[in-house]
């Protein structure tokens, strides 16, 4: 896992939800970056959201080893909020503006002893 | 505001913008030296020094200043990302206009990295999942304006053919050469929607500009005032935003920035965007520009490629944007290039262009917006 507390072992993110001005927040946080109220709710995201924006990183950006190109886009989720996230798909040109997309763990690379390690990203969903 | 503590440019100086072998206090001793000559100042001279710098390290302004054998004032260094040397200009204008210093040195020198600039903003784990990508989201930005504002890849190679166009007039530029709609699309895709050509380049460079409290100048010159010098944070909400935040609020109504800065800068100053005659604006990619002046208020929002359509933003038209060639011919050295834009604009004030000059410019806009969120929005008259 690439960072603890980012999200479930099966996949789902780990947001907050700010008792106060009700705002859902990703990653989790201490206190609400809208409002400043302490101790959020902490809440499992939706597993399926739209496609918002996206596009295609063609050279390893600074600290990443896995392979290029990849995606990189943004999904909005039921909760009223958009997240960036690595995509799945690495051609720009086959995503469309407001796709059905679902959350699922990648291997970016494998570490020192050989484990891979994992980060959540988006692929276009499968028909429901 | 009153007579007695309004702010001055008494002299500007530069490093040229680019690539050199010379080390960060080398520029930065150029451009202080060459604005402290202007002025008319020396050892002394001055009661106190601000030095924008992001990659410079520890006691930047201080190397500078030892160098020229000018030290014993405060000498403070500032950090506030593609912002850093218009917070300078903010804290040494404030600090004037509060009586505290008459002669104030602001400067900015920077030596950035090659490629895609590593910055410590990031956590590790984004490095390592391949999210600390900056041009990313620039595209992404980028994809959006296309989508809000009709703005087209079209659009975005003619920014860059008319800023290079500007900067071909500019000796103080990275790129001296024009280029063309044809070569800008030709150049590789590095994040769909952007092309190499449509991205700045990190380099090198120093501005240095000597500010000064308003009844200390000559009485026979006409000096530039310094009008306001603004700076501001992000309020949170646009996933978008310069701050780079993981997540953000569907609602689209949060204001950028850049217009946070700008409406104060305008209050301030007395003035309002239809005032403005030429304005240098963050342009680290060419729909940056185009963002920019939507932000700015410069146009109104979704009419940036109007604008563009229009001819106004081009030398001749009737709001000249980015008349040095801006940072997609200067370059972008993260500390100086703030200060880079004010100095332009100062000698665009004075009429001492030459042929990137703005006819009759009397009131003049610069811009820079980058991570933390930071926004600087200085405004100058003459």
């Amino acid at each position: 896992m690439v960072r603890d507390g980012l999200f479930t072992e099966d996949g789902a993110l780990l947001g907050s939800k700010c008792t106060n001005c009700g705002n859902v927040l990703f990653p989790r946080v201490d206190s609400c970056t809208y409002c400043a109220t302490e101790d959020p709710a902490p809440v499992e995201l939706s597993r399926r959201g739209t496609l918002w924006a996206w596009t295609a990183v063609t050279a390893p950006p600074p600290g990443y080893q896995g392979e290029v190109p990849f995606g990189i886009g943004i999904v909005e989720l039921p909760e009223g909020i958009r997240v960036i996230t690595r995509l799945t798909a690495s051609d720009p040109s086959s995503l469309h503006a407001g796709q059905a997309m679902e959350v699922r763990l990648v291997s970016l690379h494998s570490d020192a002893e050989g484990n891979d390690v994992v980060s959540y990203a988006f692929a276009p969903a499968a028909a429901s | 505001m009153t007579a007695s503590s309004s702010v001055v440019v008494a002299g500007v100086g530069m490093h040229p913008f680019g690539r050199f072998d010379a080390s960060t206090t080398d520029m930065g001793v150029v451009a202080v030296r060459s604005a402290l000559k202007e002025a008319g100042v020396g050892k002394g001279g001055f009661q106190a020094a601000f030095c924008g710098t992001a990659y410079g390290g520890v006691a930047t302004g201080h190397k500078v200043l030892s160098r020229l054998g000018m030290t014993g004032m405060p000498i403070v260094d500032i950090e506030a990302g593609c912002a850093s040397g218009g917070a300078a200009l903010m804290l040494a204008a404030a600090a004037i206009r509060a009586g505290q210093y008459d002669t104030v040195l602001v400067f900015g020198t920077e030596k950035m990295p090659k490629g895609i600039i590593r910055s410590s903003f990031f956590e590790p784990w984004q490095e390592e999942a391949g999210l600390a990508a900056t041009p990313a989201f620039f595209a992404l930005r980028a994809q959006r304006l296309c989508q809000t504002s009709g703005v087209t890849k079209d659009h975005l190679a003619r920014v860059v053919v008319k800023n290079r166009r500007h900067g071909a007039a500019n000796p103080d530029a990275m790129f001296q050469k024009e280029t063309s709609v044809e070569e800008v699309l030709s150049s590789r895709v590095v994040c769909e929607p952007l092309h190499l050509f449509m991205l700045c380049s990190p380099n090198e460079g120093a501005a240095a500009l000597v500010l000064r409290r308003s009844d200390l100048a000559a009485p026979d010159t006409t000096p530039v005032t310094l009008a306001s010098a603004v700076l501001r944070s992000h309020i949170p909400g646009s996933v978008l935003s310069e701050s780079t935040p993981l997540s953000g609020l569907t609602d689209d109504s949060v204001p950028a920035p850049t217009t946070l800065a700008a409406t104060a800068a305008y209050e301030e100053a007395g003035v309002g965007p239809e005032d403005i005659d030429v304005a240098e604006v963050q342009d680290t990619d060419a729909a940056r520009e185009l963002g920019s002046c939507e932000e700015l208020g410069l146009c109104e929002p979704g009419g940036s490629a109007a604008l563009l359509d229009s001819g106004a933003t081009t030398l001749g038209g009737r709001i000249p944007v980015n008349p040095s060639g801006g940072l997609l011919s200067k370059g972008e050295p993260l500390g100086a290039s703030a200060l880079g834009q004010v100095v332009e604009l100062v000698r665009q004030l004075r009429e001492e262009c030459g042929p990137r000059q703005v006819e009759g410019a009397r009131t003049a806009l610069s811009h820079t917006v980058g991570r933390g969120a930071n926004a600087g929005v200085v405004i100058l008259t003459r």
